[in-house]
């Protein structure tokens, strides 16, 4: 089914962390923050991952770059730069990659963090942050390697001159474009976004994002962009995946999602989405009660209690994660019955 | 670094105690360096005058003179010199000790932590003179063998206290950063970790330095520190004290030394800790 231009592929991801109690710190639960998530991202492509606060999805990004370990499940990434002589790429799976494997696999995929001010040593100046993944990896030393990071600090619109400079002297936006040339600097394939522009000003919200564009172009990049504003997501992705108590309830090309959403899950999220005109009314669907605990998650479909649309089947058998054609995937007993709201458009 | 040294300056001078505090300091730095050429009376470290004995205050031995003649101002001057050497010594090992367990500790969490906790916290369930007091008893009265028992009662403390900076520092994402560019541990220790979690250290190491005068000064006191004739504030105001009803300036000029001491270090310590604030900080 996926064609040969997938980048990454994740199957049956699992991470929980487990509870701990007493003075035996006994194991007395799970808290599965990613439940059995299968996906995968096409080269060059923007997967977008949406979801509500602590659904998971940036524990999913985390164990995806294994900066967290997964529980289970495998991630195959399709590594350009650790090809043997011969081969055009080689397909590793980072999910069980040694440590030597693993950290050359960091010059294949980095991450951009949501904080742009704890994710800077504030120790440690702009020319240091951003040529530390060059060091750790001894690409380039001396002059060589002021003259790269000269290079990064251009390509994401700061000046050359601000390598002597400290973090704390530079505003968030500015500080997110250091993040970005560190996770430039190992020329990635993959870079995993993690609420980039979340935590800017939304005026600095719309440059760091064309910046992230245009870098996407230059270099080939992959992103997979985490974010809970549909709007910023909307704008950037190819494709979203919609993530609901740790598992992936709706994954589709993104403007399908919007006109055509399956999930009823998918359906509130988009009611939710503003539209800039007075006269349009939409249908707010408000879910009721609060999300469910990870570490119990509901019987059955894990979206039953809070679904306007849910039957008996609902609360008894966990739907499958299924394509409904033309990549359409979700996770939805009655996905090919309901007729959902969409989107206005435009 | 100048635009450093002058932001901490500026900071500095907004508390007048810090600049006091940090003058005393040097002054007490001066008088250990140069205490032969400025104590009136260097030889009488060693030299005893039988002619001279309890001699009061006055233009000659303007600290008066002891039991044996001795000119107590030069040998005050002269225990600046034992006091500064006990300071940064006890200190420096304690940190030794402490900082990297502490780091480790709180760095990578787990078992390990787990194990090294516990273990400190054995050292901290003594009261640390009583600790300090045990192990300079047993391992003989000598002034190295009390720096020792100090340091050793010490380090917990650093351990503590740099292992609860480190345990919020790993949590930073410029740590995670660090990893996902595949930084390696001890990389990351020591250019992420530990820089960030200095301040407070720094802070507690230049406060100590007065109570580890101070401790040592006990220790001597009770005589299981310096032995005679050592010039030590502690060891002078033992000897002194059988004297003190009929000749005072014996144990009372030793004595204002070491409050003198004590209070510097406890206010450049609390003047540092204003100056290197996380939250007043802007470097």
């Amino acid at each position: 089914m996926p064609s040969d231009n997938i980048l990454l592929e994740v199957k049956h991801l699992k991470k929980f962390f487990p509870v701990r109690k007493g003075v035996l710190r006994r194991v007395v639960a799970q808290v599965k923050a990613v439940d059995d998530v299968d996906m995968y991202i096409k080269e060059g492509e923007t997967l977008g991952l949406v979801g509500e606060s602590g659904c998971g999805k940036t524990t999913a990004g985390r164990t995806i770059l294994r900066l967290i370990e997964p529980t289970g499940g495998e991630i195959l990434f399709r590594s350009k730069k650790l090809a043997a002589a011969g081969e055009e790429y080689r397909i590793v799976n980072i999910a069980t990659a040694s440590r030597r494997a693993l950290k050359a696999l960091r010059r294949d995929m980095q991450i951009i963090f949501q904080d742009p001010y704890s994710s800077l040593n504030p120790r440690m100046t702009v020319g240091s942050i951003v040529g530390e993944p060059l060091l750790v990896h001894g690409i380039s030393r001396g002059s060589e390697r002021e003259d790269r990071v000269r290079e990064l600090l251009g390509a994401v619109g700061l000046k050359p001159d601000h390598m002597k400079r400290y973090p704390h002297e530079f505003s968030g936006g500015q500080r997110q474009r250091i993040g970005i040339a560190r996770a430039l600097a190992l020329d990635p394939q993959l870079i995993v976004a993690d609420e980039p522009v979340s935590a800017l000003d939304v005026s600095i919200q719309a440059q760091v994002l064309n910046l992230l564009e245009d870098l996407q172009g230059e270099f080939g990049l992959t992103y997979l962009f985490i974010a809970h504003d549909l709007s910023v997501v909307r704008h950037i992705s190819d494709r979203v995946a919609v993530m609901y108590l740790g598992k992936i309830v709706e994954l589709v090309e993104t403007e399908q999602l919007f006109t055509n959403p399956r999930h009823p899950y998918t359906e509130a999220l988009m009611s939710a989405v503003p539209v800039p005109d007075p006269d349009y009314k939409v249908e707010r669907i408000l879910l009721e009660g609060d999300v469910p605990s990870p570490v119990n998650p509901p019987s059955g479909c894990y979206f039953h209690p809070r679904c306007r649309y849910a039957k008996e089947i609902c609360s008894q058998e966990l739907p499958l994660y299924r394509d409904l054609g033309g990549e359409h995937f979700v996770t939805c007993h009655f996905a090919d019955a309901l007729r959902l709201q969409p989107v206005r458009t435009g | 670094m100048w635009r450093r040294l002058r932001e901490a300056a500026r900071r500095a001078k907004r508390n007048p105690l810090t600049v006091v505090g940090l003058l005393m300091v040097a002054l007490v730095i001066v008088l250990a360096i140069f205490a032969p050429w400025i104590a009136p009376h260097p030889r009488d470290i060693q030299v005893v005058h039988p002619n001279d004995l309890f001699r009061p205050p006055s233009l000659e031995h303007l600290f008066g003179t002891d039991e044996m003649g001795r000119d107590i101002l030069s040998r005050v001057i002269f225990g600046t010199r034992i006091s500064l050497r006990i300071g940064t010594l006890v200190v420096v090992l304690a940190l030794a000790i402490g900082l990297p367990l502490g780091i480790i500790a709180g760095t990578f969490g787990g078992l390990l932590d787990e194990i090294l906790m516990r273990v400190t916290d054995i050292f901290l369930s003594f009261p640390p003179l009583l600790l300090a007091m045990a192990i300079s008893a047993a391992l003989g009265p000598r002034l190295e063998n009390a720096m020792i028992a100090i340091a050793i009662a010490w380090w917990p403390w650093y351990a503590r206290l740099i292992r609860s900076e480190a345990v919020s520092i790993r949590e930073r994402a410029y740590v995670e950063a660090a990893r996902a560019v595949g930084t390696s541990w001890p990389r990351i220790l020591l250019r992420h970790v530990l820089p960030n979690c200095l301040a407070p250290v720094i802070v507690q190491a230049s406060m100590d330095f007065g109570s580890v005068i101070l401790t040592s000064a006990s220790l001597s006191f009770l005589g299981l520190g310096a032995q005679p004739p050592t010039p030590e504030w502690g060891l002078m105001i033992t000897v002194g004290r059988t004297f003190f009803l009929t000749h005072w300036w014996i144990v009372t000029f030793p004595g204002l030394a070491i409050l003198l001491a004590v209070l510097a270090f406890n206010l450049t310590g609390d003047g540092l800790r204003e100056i290197l604030d996380p939250k007043a900080k802007r470097w």
